[in-house]
């Protein structure tokens, strides 16, 4: 039986209603985007078909966009309910943050997604660009305050501890703290890809299908070219992300990477293939390693060291397992994506990008591998940064609230069963949508939805039933 | 009373969560009145008037949630963790209900009776788990060296659950009233006829907690009770009463707005009240805002948001509602 006491069941409770929630802010910022760039070429090259796919998953976005909000009201609560004592510490810093955040997403709302949502026909095209552009934006200066007040519990600076809390004193060193570019453009590319992983199954699901096909290959296409670019792009700021964090979280790499004791002189440290984490023997079990190879990654020299968990406290280090194997499967998922966008080029070259069976499959069954990767990549920086919250200045028994375990066992239990019923029945709505397909011979003149009255961003979806 | 950065954070909260209370407050109050009205299209018409606006109604309670934390993390944290029930049922509803709202327009029609259920209950759930944490506020909570000491239950009194289901008649009015702004014929009628009975049980409602709070809270007793504030505040009850007493009579008015300003008024009043009464303690019975408050370069930095983005959001909510204006006839615009 598994001891869990309060905070372990607030921790859990976290990590599911957040997890939860990132992944509709992140495809909200991948879709934002791509809707902006399929505007752009419909107004540049006046070709239906971009006009088609536009509207096709504006309607997703739409869905999309609702059950953000909705799970996002619980997270703006979550912090005093569960961290009362982290909220009081802290919240100088992160309240403020947090606050620029809904407020950038309310504004966006207020100005200009009804425009992009329902004016298609009340305003100009001009205009209506320019909103969709501005959402666009939006979201990405809503993602960047959401990762200013990470990156800074990562790496605190700027601050002065004042009767045992936190005051800010330089709002610039704050924001712009050292692991903050990093994670910034880290999960940007992730939304982006998880996005263009998600729009490239849907054309490899429709081509497999046969049905809509014009529209299914211009989706699969644009979505392999995306891939291509980006994948390889995010190997290297992930890198430089792992970089950054060697030198301000050194315990969290040597998780990630399972080494445990200082190296000999001139051995350098091995890339751990595969290994089962002992925490209590301090040490792998069942390894497969390559020599070297982790010097070589992490130090850019055969023999480089780096500090080992060993060199802290066992009441210092993380949970390595859970780093460990969340590290691994993100960075394999990479490698895939990789694979994916590589195979697309080849095959386009012969012409067959379109017709091979195998390869159309291979992009659906990686339709989530994107999200899949974010939500591992987050369990890393996560997880690894344990035992502290505030990393170095408040550890996480430290933060909580005092909650009985009996409150936190029936919430968590509800948490589960509500969001599992409702965001399963919206994420089935979508998928639903997205199987329908769009419209094949759209055009905006014919489109009554438009001519009704605007209303909800969900309103906006229309034509299948839950 | 001088206006230094707490006081003005205060008003910002306290306008955020009046906001709240008087926009979310009606169309929770729609849902509430849904076991009253069983007419499949009647309901959508109710639906209907709020569509456009409910989330954007919502927003002004993670505005408030943030802000809060922001400015008061102190009182963020204590309150929040002292009321975890109160708030995590309301949190429940309020996604209930927020989901069933949009799904009952895109169900299947053997679907449709369980999302109107779930938007009823979501309502039921939201309403009185807020009127409950009103109640617990009031009272006060246990703390030790700014951090909540007391128990989990702390928020559980008999007080508080009048509170609740005070403000389900609160919500209630307000819905009932908006309705009679939105609505025509029978349903209107209705509307109508649902006014009287309801002003009677509120203004019970708000009396007896306007006579059990000095009872209960030293400070507010007094304030109260204190010949030099008497004059100043013995308008606030005789001005609410006056209002409820307009609003019997708004009942059967030719001026649909009325009976819904009226509402209004009436409820600000109590607000005002209850935020009179309570000053300066942001976590009764005894921290003020000034020793919740945050440092002033947190104080400072967020209000360089809320100058420049508050009224934009105010502007845009006065114009979605004057676009929405009239009369809801039919159902078809939305879903």
């Amino acid at each position: 039986m598994i001891d869990l006491n309060a905070i372990d069941l607030a921790r859990i409770q976290f990590a599911f209603t957040i997890s939860f929630h990132i992944i509709f802010p992140a495809i909200t910022i991948g879709l934002a985007s791509y809707l902006a760039v399929l505007e752009g070429l419909w107004l540049y090259t006046r070709k239906p078909i971009y006009m088609t796919l536009c509207r096709f998953w504006m309607k997703i976005f739409a869905v999309n966009f609702a059950m953000g909000v909705v799970s996002g009201i619980v997270m703006a609560y979550q912090f005093g309910t569960n961290w009362s004592q982290f909220s009081n510490f802290a919240g100088s810093i992160t309240g403020p943050l947090l606050s620029y955040e809904v407020m950038t997403a309310f504004f966006l709302e207020a100005g200009f997604l009804g425009v992009m949502l329902f004016g298609w026909k009340k305003v100009g095209e001009k205009l209506h660009f320019t909103s969709t552009i501005l959402v666009a934006i939006g979201t990405l200066i809503s993602m960047t305050w959401i990762l200013a007040s990470n990156s800074w519990m990562q790496t605190p600076q700027g601050y002065d501890i004042v009767d045992g809390r936190v005051v800010p004193v330089d709002w610039f060193e704050i924001i712009f703290n050292p692991s903050f570019p990093y994670r910034l453009v880290h999960m940007g590319l992730a939304a982006f890809l998880a996005t263009a992983l998600l729009v490239g199954a849907s054309g490899a699901f429709h081509l497999l299908k046969g049905s809509h096909t014009q529209v299914a290959k211009k989706m699969l296409s644009m979505a392999m070219w995306m891939l291509l670019i980006s994948a390889p792009l995010q190997v290297m700021v992930g890198d430089q992300h792992g970089l950054n964090t060697l030198e301000h979280q050194p315990i969290k790499v040597a998780a990630m990477e399972g080494h445990w004791h200082q190296a000999e002189k001139g051995e350098g440290v091995p890339l751990v293939l595969f290994g089962w984490p002992n925490m209590e023997k301090e040490r792998n079990d069942f390894a497969i390693e390559i020599p070297n190879v982790a010097s070589l990654i992490l130090t850019h020299s055969l023999d480089g060291d780096i500090p080992p968990l060993t060199s802290v406290p066992p009441e210092d280090r993380p949970y390595v397992p859970v780093v460990f194997f969340s590290f691994r499967i993100m960075v394999a998922l990479g490698i895939l994506m990789i694979v994916l966008a590589v195979t697309a080029l080849i095959l386009r070259k012969k012409g067959k990008i379109y017709e091979r069976k195998w390869f159309l499959r291979f992009c659906v069954a990686m339709g989530p591998s994107g999200l899949i990767a974010m939500l591992t990549g987050w369990v890393v920086t996560e997880t690894g940064r344990q035992p502290w919250v505030v990393y170095g200045l408040q550890r996480t028994v430290n933060a909580g609230s005092p909650n009985s375990i009996t409150a936190m066992s029936i919430s968590l239990l509800i948490f589960v069963l509500v969001y599992v019923c409702v965001f399963g029945v919206g994420v089935r709505y979508m998928l639903a949508l997205i199987s329908k397909g769009p419209a094949d011979d759209y055009s905006l003149e014919d489109d009554e939805h438009l001519n009704k009255r605007p209303a909800r961003p969900l309103s906006a979806a229309d034509g299948v039933e839950i | 009373m001088h206006f230094d950065l707490p006081t003005i954070w205060a008003f910002v909260i306290g306008f955020g969560l009046m906001m709240y209370v008087f926009l979310d407050g009606f169309d929770l109050g729609i849902g509430l009145l849904f076991p009253f009205i069983k007419d499949k299209h009647e309901r959508d018409i109710m639906v209907n008037s709020v569509a456009p606006v409910w989330d954007g109604n919502e927003t002004w309670l993670v505005l408030g949630g943030a802000g809060l934390l922001a400015a008061f993390p102190v009182a963020y944290s204590v309150i929040l963790s002292a009321l975890y029930g109160p708030i995590l049922l309301m949190l429940f509803g309020l996604i209930l209900r927020g989901v069933a709202f949009e799904f009952r327009f895109k169900a299947t029609e053997s679907h449709r009776p369980m999302w109107d259920k779930l938007f009823f209950v979501g309502s039921l759930m939201a309403t009185f788990a807020q009127g409950v944490a009103m109640g617990a506020v009031i009272l006060g909570f246990q703390v030790k060296n700014f951090e909540f000491a007391g128990g989990g239950l702390d928020w559980l009194s008999p007080f508080s659950l009048f509170t609740g289901f005070s403000l389900l008649f609160a919500y209630g009015l307000l819905g009932v009233t908006w309705l009679v702004i939105k609505t025509e014929h029978g349903l209107q009628k209705k509307m109508r006829s649902l006014i009287k009975p309801l002003t009677l049980l509120l203004s019970a409602c708000m009396f007896i907690i306007s006579i059990y709070t000095p009872m209960v809270n030293e400070s507010v007793r007094d304030l109260w009770f204190n010949l030099s504030n008497i004059i100043y505040l013995v308008p606030l009850p005789i001005f609410t009463a006056t209002f409820a007493l307009l609003l019997m009579g708004a009942a059967h008015s030719k001026d649909e707005y009325r009976a819904f300003i009226c509402t209004l008024c009436m409820l600000f009043l109590g607000y005002l009240g209850l935020c009179v009464s309570l000053w300066p303690n942001i976590i009764p019975p005894s921290i003020t805002i000034y020793q919740a408050a945050a440092p002033t370069s947190s104080l400072k930095f967020t209000l360089v948001g809320v100058v420049f983005i508050v009224p934009v959001i105010l502007i845009y909510t006065f114009w979605s509602y004057r676009v929405f204006r009239g009369k809801v006839v039919d159902t078809d615009g939305y879903h």
